[in-house]
């Protein structure tokens, strides 16, 4: 099948080939998990043990506050030992549960509905969310919201990967196809979509053909080859590579266009959450760098320490003078060892210092490469020159509002300018701006 | 463990403000060996003294101005090098130097260095010195028409001095604005016919195939850096190869003088032409090296893909109009000078349409 991909974009470096040969290893129980309450976008959950408390593994510790949040369950069998503020994925400071964990461990009952496919919408879509199920691609959107979308005719399945490094996707494909296909499956019916898209990219051949073994005869669902190109898997980006179909911008969504797009782990957490009433507890993520003794793919209990993951993976071989939590592109850079991993963690990454960009801006020299690779067609450079002059009107004019904050201009930026950083004061200026005008 | 933490994104692509600054440079090393080969070491010395006085004034300028000294980016060893390229082999070992004194100073420090000028400092110059020492900015050493086949025939025919003025200009451009003024024409032969009759052949000959063979190759007169179109299209090829350059400038750029020069380009009206005295009023003069070169300078150049467009098409413009109706034989330098005037209003005026903008929502 023909490949297909967006408009501009760039091409980084991969480095894919340090973890993904090997397969996801189920590593030792860990001592000790720090579950946070806000893994998702929207309101944190809210806990519902208190310290002291024994948990079994898969049981509810804080329950969903409104609409947009998500059920935590615990991801050990254990105590409660400490509620408290804990250094989490992104290197902030936020609130978490803290579990002492036994190394016997004991699940909540779990079942197992054969004809799960059979079930009522509403009967799904509850267990999705009692399940705790978010967007494991890295933004967390509670995933139930989006089975709720109206007026779909198209599902896309996000198995790009598109960030260098991270490969938990790419194994998750290769050895868990069908539960993908089976969530996909569950997707298109609780939406009444009629077409299902897996979208990959060129990079990982073995999913490819992996996934299309599995399709083989069936014309309503497909696995779409997209172009080596980043950020193919940025969900715009995606749907217009596979349908030609354009998102508004300003708030525009998927749905708005007949698409709902979920991460190929999210497919797998929603099978599980249906057909076993399984929580999600666990998922995949990619533990490399090229100061990392043994790279490895693992499935990881959420709430385990980047520390305990290191160990797991033998430790370093080289200083590392970064890690980086989730992907060079757009991740975050964490300041310790100690924070832990949520549910949209899926990578951590040690860095050497040579490997690292650590130049000073320089004085812009308008050659316009951050406008040729935006995939938003924004206009970065002036965005960001007019953000050091105050000139807020004239950042909003060149598209500040619309950033996806893929960071594709400043990878190019010959004068290492901070594109994504201006964008960000743009937006906090303008909606204050805003904010004092109602 | 001592760990960095800094913004995303965590890599960045190899190109930086000086690679690209070098990688120009390379790219100016054909012509300007070719210049060398051809207009013998004078070429190589004026050149060394643009980019050296280049180098050293804006060491001296940064000093003074208690800045960063950004040197070693290269931005002054091009500037300077260009504003050699910019002068004719025969001029003085102090034109280069204060021309790129000039480029410097008020062509890019006065505004706040790089990235902040307006306009293109090694034009800037050549204007300047374009203005205040005329005769040495176009004082050519070889001829084009002379040396070929026929010419000398003609020549021998044409007794009048200003049949001689004509021969020994050494640019087809130069040919071409002495034959658009009819009073001139009308004086080259004993009757008006006569001056027609050799009017009519020049014009034949400079749309020769032999012509556009010479400044393809570069065996014509003309400044240090412009003459060899070969030199300059390897060039340019190195920083297209290398994404420095993007093709909307250059081509429209082109293209436009073309189109401009098939239609109006004869002396007997519109359509008056060949394809291929098209083909040579694009290879002569400076129009290949603005075009790579000058015109893509990137501080001076709109940022947006539209703008990109109007601003080669605006070049293209203005250069065939000063060529064909201005007081000038070529229109490069000014046309590439009035349109950096224009960058700013051509940005505002040409914003994209952002991904997902102004299409209706799906209702079902």
């Amino acid at each position: 099948m023909q490949k297909k991909t967006f408009k501009y974009g760039v091409h980084p470096p991969d480095f894919k080939s340090l973890s993904g040969g090997f397969a996801i290893e189920t590593p030792s129980m860990p001592a000790v998990v720090t579950i946070f309450l806000n893994q998702h976008i929207g309101k944190p959950a809210i806990p519902v043990v208190a310290v002291g408390d024994m948990v079994k593994t898969g049981q509810l510790i804080a329950k969903q506050d409104g609409f947009i949040s998500a059920n935590i369950h615990s991801s050990v069998t254990g105590k409660v030992e400490e509620i408290g503020n804990f250094l989490d994925s992104t290197g902030n400071l936020s609130k978490a549960i803290r579990i002492r964990a036994e190394q016997e461990e004991e699940w909540v009952e779990l079942v197992d509905d054969e004809h799960y496919l059979q079930f009522a919408n509403q009967e799904i879509i509850k267990r999705v969310q009692d399940a705790g199920v978010v967007g494991m691609g890295g933004a967390g959107f509670p995933c139930y919201v989006k089975m709720m979308s109206k007026n779909i005719d198209t599902v896309i399945l996000n198995g790009v990967e598109c960030e260098p490094f991270i490969t938990s996707d790419y194994r998750l494909m290769l050895e868990k196809g069908e539960q993908i296909v089976a969530g996909l499956r569950l997707f298109m019916k609780v939406l009444g979509a009629k077409k299902g898209i897996i979208g990959i990219e060129e990079n990982k051949p073995k999913a490819i053909k992996a996934l299309h073994s599995l399709l083989v005869g069936l014309d309503d669902v497909y696995v779409q080859p997209l172009e080596l190109k980043y950020p193919q898997g940025a969900e715009k980006q995606l749907i217009m590579a596979c349908l030609h179909r354009e998102v508004p911008n300003q708030g525009g969504l998927p749905a708005d266009v007949g698409v709902v797009v979920q991460n190929v782990a999210t497919a797998v957490a929603a099978y599980q959450a249906v057909r076993y009433r399984r929580p999600l507890i666990d998922r995949v993520i990619t533990v490399t760098g090229s100061a990392v003794r043994n790279p490895k793919n693992f499935y990881a209990r959420i709430g385990v320490s980047f520390d305990y993951l290191l160990e797991e993976a033998k430790g370093l071989i080289a200083p590392v003078a970064k890690i980086i939590s989730g992907g060079p592109m757009m991740g975050f850079a964490v300041s310790s060892t100690e924070a832990s991993i949520s549910k949209t963690s899926s990578a951590i990454v040690f860095l050497r210092e040579s490997e690292i960009s650590s130049e000073k801006e320089s004085n812009c020299i308008n050659c316009a490469r951050c406008v040729d690779v935006c995939p938003l067609y924004l206009l970065p450079g002036r965005i960001a020159g007019a953000a050091k002059h105050s000139q807020w009107d004239k950042a909003k004019e060149s598209g500040a509002l619309d950033c996806l904050r893929c960071g594709s201009c400043a990878y190019v930026c010959p004068a290492h300018i901070k594109m994504v950083q201006w964008i960000d004061l743009v937006k906090a200026k303008l909606s204050e701006m805003s904010k004092e005008g109602e | 463990m001592k760990l960095i933490v800094s913004a995303a994104p965590h890599l960045h692509d190899e190109l930086s403000t000086k690679s690209i600054m070098w990688n120009v440079f390379f790219a100016l090393l054909p012509a300007w060996g070719f210049s060398i080969y051809y207009f013998g070491v004078q070429a190589l010395l004026l050149t060394v003294y643009g980019i050296f006085s280049a180098v050293v004034s804006e060491y001296l300028i940064q000093k003074f101005r208690k800045v960063p000294i950004t040197v070693s980016d290269g931005s002054a060893v091009i500037a300077g090098m260009l504003v050699s390229f910019n002068i004719p082999v025969s001029a003085p070992w102090w034109i280069p130097i204060i021309g790129s004194i000039f480029a410097m100073a008020v062509g890019k420090h006065v505004f706040g260095g790089l990235g902040h000028n307006i306009l293109n400092p090694a034009l800037l110059a050549r204007a300047f010195l374009m203005a205040s020492w005329p005769t040495i900015m176009t004082n050519w050493t070889k001829t084009t028409l002379g040396s070929i086949s026929g010419m000398t025939a003609v020549s021998a025919d044409l007794a009048s001095a200003k049949a001689k003025l004509l021969v020994s200009s050494a640019t087809p451009l130069g040919v071409v604005k002495f034959l658009r003024d009819k009073n001139f024409v009308d004086g080259l032969g004993v009757t008006a016919e006569q001056g027609q009759e050799v009017a009519h052949m020049l014009m034949s000959k400079i749309a020769s195939f032999e012509v556009v063979q010479n400044l393809f190759w570069g065996n014509c007169g003309g400044v240090i850096g412009e003459t060899s179109v070969i030199a300059l299209l390897f060039g340019a090829g190195w920083l297209a190869y290398k994404h420095i350059i993007e093709w909307r400038i250059p081509t429209c750029y082109i293209l436009t003088v073309f189109v401009l020069s098939y239609v109006f380009g004869g002396i007997d009206g519109i359509f008056s032409v060949s394809v291929l005295f098209a083909v040579s009023q694009v290879f002569a003069g400076g129009l290949i090296l603005g075009a790579f070169f000058m015109a893509t300078d990137m501080v001076t150049s709109p940022c947006t893909r539209r703008g990109r467009v109007i601003f080669g098409i605006g070049c293209g413009v203005l250069t065939v109009l000063i060529r064909i109706k201005g007081g000038y034989p070529e229109g490069v330098c000014y046309s590439i000078l009035l349109m950096n005037l224009t960058v700013p209003l051509i940005d505002r005026w040409t914003l994209p349409r952002f991904f997902g903008a102004s299409r209706k929502r799906r209702v079902k």
